[in-house]
């Protein structure tokens, strides 16, 4: 099955995602300030910053987990800011999380299938009768999640329980779970936390062959060699707001970027 | 997929066995201890998804219950004879949903037909299970215990004190439910074995439909909502509204074991609303394993059928109280997990290794 | 209504929900040091009353009382000692449920002990049908001791834990564990303390009341879920809140007897506490942030 042919994903150039004066506050703490920008189809838009500059809070707000003070979303034609994570993804929007939040007593294979939950439509009554239509969907969405699995590498763990896999194995598996929503647009908390450097490289080469496919990538991330390496454009957060919104190169050279956060890190 | 159906094959054959059992021992009596446990394990296996497939607590499950078996008593013995002449009983007697039963005195009493006071029951639990659902399920944790702790003691307080559905004697005298010509729900000693088959078919029935839907997309949700909801959430799964179907699922088996219990035992007291009722059966899924649907039967089955059969004699709460306390204590995700066999094999086979060693 | 069953009514209201308001105090007391529901802590009420009746037989009321309640703190420390101590982080449903089932389990020692009868201490002053006249009101003097008494153990609580040394470790203990232990505060002991404390209070509550409500083996679960009730209503940890949360259930309990049949008062209290979960988890005087954090 080759898992690169997909409808909907429409021309490079179009902006898929567009954020305006998104704010969040919690109590005296101003977490998102103002802040906005556009992510265009088909590339890799990177989200940095220190620890604390909101951008966890950002994809929550994105994602449909906390709702803005004020400020919208407005993606895939429609304004998303306030709807229920679940109404998010059925728009075409999935996520991975920062700590891994896989499905405990369930294998991967079996993960990665309830991101087709979506794309099934076998309710109560179908599934107490267990009607012949049930068991040929069962079986669709099997093959589709095998497929993904194949494409991330780990199709030789599908029986195993996922939280018995090894830490870099359980963040390829998180991603192929967003990967089976579908999406239009892929969100990705910190993707390469806790890898080492080997594990990172090969993230971003996933990450890129997702891109490669169609599929429109935002990223939180620290490691600033992937970052770097595979984001078409940059932005960059500061307590709260938005500080740079540039290429990588620009990002790198920008004065208030580096006074604030790259002067610290070792790339 | 075959797999699946085995255990059900099984059930089945067992309780065959047990019947025959009970003619070999000449006991049977203690088919009436087993048909009520029959319809208490309805509730039970009902209760076993919400908690622990769909990870909700309910601590007033046996407001359910009581709702279904008080509404299908008192539409079945309520006498609208006095109300003969009443335009709302004229059009319910055309529609061919009234039956003429005789009364205490001789005389003739219209009430509905049983299965019209079934579908009433099960469709007021529906609506209440909704209507109560929707925002009990949005609690978590204590509260979410002690909402519907409040709902089941509601319910209890509200039977309890209403002269309609009889207060603190309850109601009596319920006619059978006849189901099928020859085949009646009621408590005659003559329909002892039939009524048997009618209350384990109905559980077989119940565990075919509940373990079709483990094995389904629903199924599978569920243990994603149970196990990170807010992912399940962030992956398209509508949360909200398969915890209130689940609720509501469990609501209706609960209902469905209080009609049928009640035309079984011909009357129902507020007793079956009571607290006790509702740990007892938390006490009873959490024995059984939580999420283990086959667990929780069997345990609902011994329990309720020595509780039934008065061994626990006046420490029959008790007994379930400590039960809950010890499970919780030492063995909260359940005693019949897989990984209690798991290491009492290998506690087994250990031992079995030394002494062979020894030898 | 008249001006003498306005009054009536009131007195009611305002004597049950003292009672409300000190079980629920007890409930934050423990919930503040523990983070746990004590589902049992109506169990305690029911256990005061039912000891010292039994005391009473061969002890001055006073002493009788005294011993109740001190018998009692010694049952809520052993409770603490041999099911909660030694458990490590349990889920807050695992908990709940452990003490439903302690509640089930004492209340049915209870019944073992002392059948299904009503059992009452004589009236402090006077008998039951003393009363205290002014004009067209007249009240039971009990009515002044349970306001009197539940008073002056409010104020002995707020004492304790504003100007005593081990009242302030408690609250250090409740307020960020670690940073408590860090200074040598033993917190096992601290969590034994507060059930110790919440036990004492409300078994002086059920003495007190025993006169005027009776008690039975079986009082506890209605108290505790009332109780709940008032400290969800006030806001989960805020005593203060408790004591004016107490008197409104306890009056608007009271007074629902006017439009409806007793039998039912018991729904209207749950019917308020199913409304403020559903609407107002956080309580009437509770704000949603500050009900994360947990004071006295």
């Amino acid at each position: 099955m080759d898992f690169r042919t997909r409808e909907g994903r429409g021309p490079k150039g179009v902006t898929i995602l567009e954020v305006h004066h998104l704010n969040k506050r919690f109590g005296g703490l101003q977490a998102v300030g103002d802040v906005s920008f556009f992510v265009q189809q088909g590339s890799i838009k990177a989200l940095i910053g220190p620890n604390g500059a909101g951008k966890t809070t950002l994809f929550n707000l994105l994602s449909g987990i906390l709702p803005p003070d004020s400020g919208t979303v407005r993606f895939s034609n429609a304004n998303i800011q306030g709807l229920q994570p679940y109404q998010v993804a059925a728009k075409g929007m999935s996520r991975t999380f920062q700590h891994i939040r896989l499905f405990t007593h369930m294998t991967a294979l079996e993960n990665i299938m309830i991101g087709r939950h979506m794309h099934s439509r076998a309710g109560f009554l179908a599934g107490m009768l267990s009607l012949p239509w049930t068991r040929r969907e069962e079986k669709a969405v099997r093959e589709r999640s095998l497929a993904i699995m194949d494409f991330l590498g780990i199709a030789d763990f599908a029986d195993t329980e996922a939280t018995s896999l090894a830490y870099g194995q359980q963040r390829i598996l998180e991603l192929g779970r967003a990967l089976a929503c579908d999406p239009k647009l892929l969100l990705l908390d910190e993707p390469a936390a806790g890898l080492n450097m080997r594990e990172t490289a090969e993230m971003a080469k996933l990450i890129s062959r997702i891109r490669d496919t169609g599929i429109t990538v935002l990223l939180v991330e620290h490691d600033m060699s992937l970052v770097m390496n595979i984001s078409d454009e940059i932005v960059v957060l500061s307590y709260g707001h938005k500080i740079a919104d540039d290429k990588p190169l620009a990002i790198q050279k920008n004065p208030e970027v580096i006074k604030v956060y790259l002067g610290e890190e070792d790339a | 997929m075959r797999s699946r159906y085995a255990p059900v094959a099984f059930f089945i054959a067992v309780v065959i066995a047990v019947q025959f059992l009970t003619l070999i021992i000449d006991r049977p009596q203690y088919l009436t201890q087993l048909t009520m446990a029959g319809y208490y394990s309805l509730v039970i296996i009902g209760l076993c998804m919400l908690i622990g497939y769909a990870g909700q607590i309910s601590l007033g499950h046996a407001g359910f219950f009581a709702i279904g078996g008080y509404i299908s008593a008192f539409l079945t013995t309520y006498d609208l004879m006095p109300h003969k002449g009443n335009a709302l009983a004229g059009i319910v007697a055309k529609a061919g949903l009234l039956v003429t039963v005789q009364d205490l005195y001789g005389g003739d009493a219209l009430v509905f037909h049983p299965w019209i006071a079934c579908i009433a029951a099960i469709c007021v639990t529906v609506l209440i299970a909704y209507v109560i659902g929707g925002p009990v399920l949005k609690l978590k944790g204590h509260y979410l215990a002690m909402a519907t702790l409040g709902f089941g003691t509601i319910v209890y307080k509200l039977v309890l004190g209403t002269t309609f559905f009889g207060a603190a004697d309850g109601l009596s005298d319920i006619p059978g439910f006849k189901l099928l010509p020859g085949l009646e729900v009621s408590g005659k000693n003559s329909a002892r074995i039939q009524n048997y088959y009618i209350s384990w078919g109905m559980v077989a029935l119940g565990m075919l439909l509940l373990a079709n839907l483990i094995h389904s997309r629903v199924g599978s949700a569920l243990r994603a909502i149970h196990s990170a909801e807010d992912a399940a959430n962030a992956m398209g799964v509508n949360t909200g509204r398969y915890k209130l179907n689940i609720f509501v699922l469990s609501a209706v088996f609960a209902a469905v074991g209080g009609i049928f219990l009640t035309h079984y035992n011909g009357g129902i007291g507020p007793s079956e609303a009571s607290i006790m009722k509702s740990v007892r059966y938390v006490a009873i899924v959490a024995i059984g394993g939580m999420a283990n649907l086959w667990g929780a039967l069997s345990m609902g089955i011994v329990l309720n059928f020595l509780s039934l059969r008065g061994y626990f004699g006046s420490y029959d709460d008790t007994v379930f109280g400590v039960i809950l306390i010890l499970i919780m204590l030492f063995a909260p995700e359940g005693l019949l997990r897989r990984e209690v066999f798991r290491n009492a094999k290998k506690w087994i086979s250990g031992r079995g290794k030394a002494e062979g060693q020894k030898a | 209504m008249n001006i003498e069953l306005f009054f009536q009514y009131l007195a009611a209201g305002v004597t049950y929900g003292t009672i409300y308001a000190i079980v629920a105090i007890g409930f934050n007391i423990i919930y503040n040091t523990t983070g746990i529901i004590n589902f049992a802590q109506g169990e305690f009420v029911m256990l005061g009353g039912m000891t010292a009746v039994t005391l009473h037989a061969f002890l001055p009321l006073p002493a009788a009382i005294l011993s109740a309640v001190i018998i009692t703190m010694i049952i809520g420390a052993l409770i603490e000692i041999t099911f909660i101590r030694w458990l490590t982080s349990p889920s807050v449903l695992r908990m709940i449920i452990i003490t439903i089932g302690i509640s089930i389990f004492i209340r049915e020692a209870a019944l073992h002990i002392w059948g299904e009868a009503v059992r009452a201490l004589p009236y402090f002053t006077g008998t039951e049908v003393t009363v205290i006249s002014a004009g067209d009101v007249h009240i039971s003097p009990q009515v002044l001791w349970v306001i009197g008494i539940s008073a002056v153990t409010v104020v002995l609580l707020t004492f304790f834990f504003n100007y005593t040394l081990l009242g302030r470790q408690m609250r250090a203990c409740s307020s960020n564990r670690d940073a408590a232990r860090l200074c040598g505060i033993s917190a096992k002991n601290m969590v034994t303390l507060s059930f110790v404390l919440s036990a004492g209070i409300g078994a002086l509550a059920g003495c007190v009341v025993s006169p005027i409500t009776y008690v039975q083996y079986d009082s506890g679960t209605g108290l505790a879920i009332k109780g709940f009730t008032v400290a969800i209503l006030g806001g989960l940890g805020n005593s203060t809140a408790a004591i004016a949360a107490g008197l409104i259930l306890g009056i608007l309990e009271s007074f629902s007897v006017w439009v409806m049949p007793t039998a039912f008062k018991d729904v209207v209290s749950i019917s308020i506490l199913l409304l403020i979960l559903f609407v107002r988890p956080s309580g009437i005087f509770g704000s949603v942030e500050a009900s994360r954090l947990k004071e006295f």
